[in-house]
């Protein structure tokens, strides 16, 4: 089998394997959307339970998202944006809670 | 308003004699200059060879002539505030007026960082980081050169503050609400705005260039744990630029907003917080001088593993020493405004984090140790300002943990106790740090080696003039004396002001010292060559190219087994091989759109300063036109052919032999 050939089917193989993640991603973002909107509009469980439920759906499907639709893994390939991703997220969370905790700290103290 | 918007003739600060003085030597040196260009015809040079150029090395040498040009500016915005205080005593008023005395602090503060400072490291970093991966440019030229002008766009501004209008006398800080518009009514803090906001996208977009290259373009074989040390701190700062640069630049947006636009972000009234300038300014500040600091690291680490020709000692704990350092970087930067008032928990957490930080630099200091233990040492120019660092860092660093005390802090709090010790950790790290890389790279981007005698003899007026200047201002700052004051009226200070003045005098022999050196060293040149490209046995790629290295770096892009690649072929006997015949070479072509943008963009920071609101729209209009022409233009490369390689090649390999034998 000569070199472009089996280039080919490595590509036809990977781009099927993407259609396949994205589709994946697609449905359960699908079903975790549905379930928030089904647990508010039905309002079968008390307040507190229902925004659990909201709240942990809508964390989940943040994981979905980076994991079907942006890819970010800890293969080899993926390693470089997951880190940089993790690297990034880091930086907000002490950057934005620790200012948070500065200020309202600060206002606190001056009340 | 008129078609100039704020800006009259009024604005000229003719009443200020110093002023008028310094404009009149400028443009008589200005004009000298220009005439000797003209009479030497240069002009096609400077422009064809220099200004439009895209390589990282020609880049990289007009950083480090910007930072020199800066440091001249800085230094006697230094000399003249140590001055002013050794006359302003006992009451009496000195020379210069208060409110040309906070201009100059403020100026010398944000010069010697923004303008001085980061070209320097940035410099040196465009210099040598390609070389010491193996690559042939960075990974976007065209953006690098553009970085530089929008660099240049920011000093060009901040030297306009100078004879129209005047600068912030807020400090380099800008803290609001004295930066807000109800009480800095002038231009000043628009200059510092504009100049920062300018200079700091084209220090974003640097970082952003380096990380791609490091990444994408290291030489085959070249592992991440592979690169140079001195790439690795590099990469570090980078990653530090990209983190926290966005910070500074959306901060000064909502300044501006507060200013042009009657918003209250920092305003006292309308709802406004003027601590969260504080907060988000040493967010972006704090990890600003990791920036700084953490590639003078990595020259201390090449100079003393070359001179002691021995592998550097703990490499790996230095790379993660690094990255330590930028992550707790991030995590410390409330230690700039304890006496805030934020609560105790708060206080101690920043203060813990600060002495925390002290850990992976200490085991940086311990590796260079156990790198010179058994080492034959060569004490040259760089490793005497490795030494140099190594002290008086040391005792920067020891005042420094002392004030993440809040306790100690609360006493010592913009007193000259502060200012001595960011004094010694910037100088004798950072500076000191360029210098030593200066010294060292200088043969290498130049094709020459810098006169010893006289390096050594900056050397020590540096080294003796900063603890002259220095060590009398932490006996200042615990009697009691604030920073930015411009005269005095205490005996007990006198004493430790005069003092202080000697030593800045001291600096300043060293600094004409050394542009003594560079004239010396230019006018025995030929005796100086650097022939083989090798002068200190180096131990990583760059050394194994040409002094000054050809334009597409290497004719053969090489294989990399090990951390010190260059000794690795050395030792193999592979080093300097000979080909039959290259390959073409793919090479950027040189453009003018990176020095167009950037005047477009001055004009527009101009205009804006001054509410001339026709120029400002010409001025973005006009980068944004020069922008989409490149986007849509085609013909941005071409190829260096196999010949040309050769004959270049064959020359060096000769050169090489010939010094060899």
């Amino acid at each position: 089998m000569s070199q472009s050939k089996l280039n080919n089917i490595e590509q036809v193989d990977s781009i099927y394997m993407e259609i396949k993640s994205y589709l994946i991603g697609f449905v359960l973002s699908i079903i975790l959307t549905a379930i928030p909107f089904w647990s508010v509009m039905k309002a079968p469980f008390d307040k507190q339970i229902t925004i659990a439920v909201v709240l942990v759906t809508a964390i989940v499907q943040i994981v979905v998202h980076l994991k079907y639709f942006l890819h970010l893994d800890f293969s080899t390939k993926g390693r470089l944006n997951t880190f940089s991703f993790l690297f990034t997220a880091l930086v907000i969370v002490m950057v934005v809670g620790l200012s948070v905790w500065i200020i309202y700290a600060a206002n606190a103290l001056m009340m | 308003m008129s078609i100039f918007g704020k800006l009259t003739l009024e604005s000229i600060p003719y009443h200020e004699p110093i002023i008028m003085v310094t404009l009149a030597a400028v443009a008589v040196i200005g004009i000298v200059i220009a005439g000797l260009i003209t009479k030497y015809k240069k002009w096609n040079v400077l422009w064809n060879d220099w200004f439009t150029s895209v390589d990282h090395k020609r880049l990289g040498i007009m950083y480090i002539v910007l930072a020199m040009v800066m440091l001249i500016r800085g230094f006697s915005d230094a000399i003249m505030m140590r001055t002013q205080q050794a006359l302003a005593t006992n009451g009496a008023a000195g020379y210069l007026p208060p409110e040309h005395y906070d201009q100059i602090f403020t100026a010398h503060g944000v010069i010697m960082i923004i303008f001085m400072a980061m070209p320097f490291m940035i410099g040196l970093m465009n210099l040598v980081v390609p070389l010491q991966i193996g690559a042939r440019d960075v990974a976007f030229p065209f953006l690098n050169n553009l970085s530089f002008w929008l660099t240049a766009s920011g000093a060009v501004l901040i030297n306009i503050s100078l004879g129209l209008g005047e600068f912030a006398k807020t400090g380099w800080v800008a803290y609001p609400p004295l930066s807000e518009l109800a009480f800095s009514p002038g231009v000043g803090v628009d200059y510092y705005i504009w100049a920062l906001q300018i200079s700091g996208i084209g220090t974003t977009l640097t970082g952003v260039n380096f990380i791609a290259t490091v990444l994408k373009m290291r030489a085959p074989g070249m592992k991440l744990m592979q690169m140079p040390i001195f790439t690795w701190t590099c990469t570090w700062a980078n990653i530090l630029i990209v983190a926290s640069f966005p910070i500074l630049t959306a901060l000064l947006a909502m300044l501006t907003l507060d200013r042009y636009m009657d918003f209250h972000f920092f305003t006292n009234a309308g709802g406004g917080n003027a601590m969260m300038y504080i907060n988000l300014f040493w967010a972006w500040g704090h990890p600003e001088v990791y920036i700084l600091i953490l590639p003078a690291f990595g020259i201390f680490s090449e100079v003393i593993s070359t001179f002691t020709s021995k592998r550097l000692f703990g490499y790996k704990s230095m790379v993660w020493a690094s990255g330590a350092i930028s992550i707790l970087g991030f995590i410390v930067w409330l230690h700039h405004f304890f006496t805030m008032g934020s609560s105790a928990n708060v206080n101690a957490f920043f203060g813990v984090m600060t002495m925390v930080i002290a850990v992976p630099t200490g085991v940086k200091l311990f590796n260079w140790l156990f790198t010179i233990y058994r080492g034959r040492l060569r004490v040259t120019v760089p490793v005497l300002w490795t030494l140099g660092f190594m002290t008086t860092f040391t005792i920067g660093g020891m005042t420094g943990v002392l004030l993440a005390l809040p306790g100690a802090d609360y006493v010592l709090h913009n007193s000259l106790f502060l200012i001595a010790h960011f004094h010694n950790t910037i100088v004798g790290g950072a500076v000191f740090g360029y210098l030593a890389g200066f010294a060292y790279w200088f043969p290498k981007a130049m094709g020459f080696t810098l006169n010893e005698r006289l390096g050594k003899a900056s050397f020590w007026c540096w080294q003796v003039g900063f603890y002259v200047a220095f060590m009398p201002l932490y006996v200042l700052g615990f009697l009691g004396m604030t920073r930015r004051i411009s005269h005095t009226d205490n005996p007990d200070w006198n004493f430790w002001i005069y003092f202080a003045a000697v030593g800045a005098f001291i600096i300043f022999a060293g600094i004409v010292l050394q542009f003594v050196q560079l004239y010396v060293s230019f006018r025995d040149r030929e005796q100086n060559l650097d022939t083989t490209g090798d002068p200190w046995n180096g131990h990583t790629l760059e050394w194994s190219i040409a002094s000054p290295p050809q334009f597409y770096n290497f004719a053969v892009t090489p294989r990399v087994s090990d951390i010190d690649a260059f000794t690795d072929m050395k030792e193999k006997g592979i080093a300097y091989q000979r080909y039959a015949q290259y390959q073409p070479i793919h090479m950027p072509k040189n453009t003018a759109c990176g020095v167009l943008i950037a005047l477009a963009l001055t004009a527009a920071g101009f205009a804006a300063v001054w509410h001339i609101l026709w120029l400002a729209i010409a001025g973005l209009m006009g980068a944004f036109i020069v922008f989409l022409v490149r986007a849509y233009n085609n013909g941005h490369d071409y190829y260096v052919q196999g010949d040309e390689i050769t004959a270049i090649e064959t020359a060096h390999l000769d050169a090489v032999a010939k010094g060899a034998v």
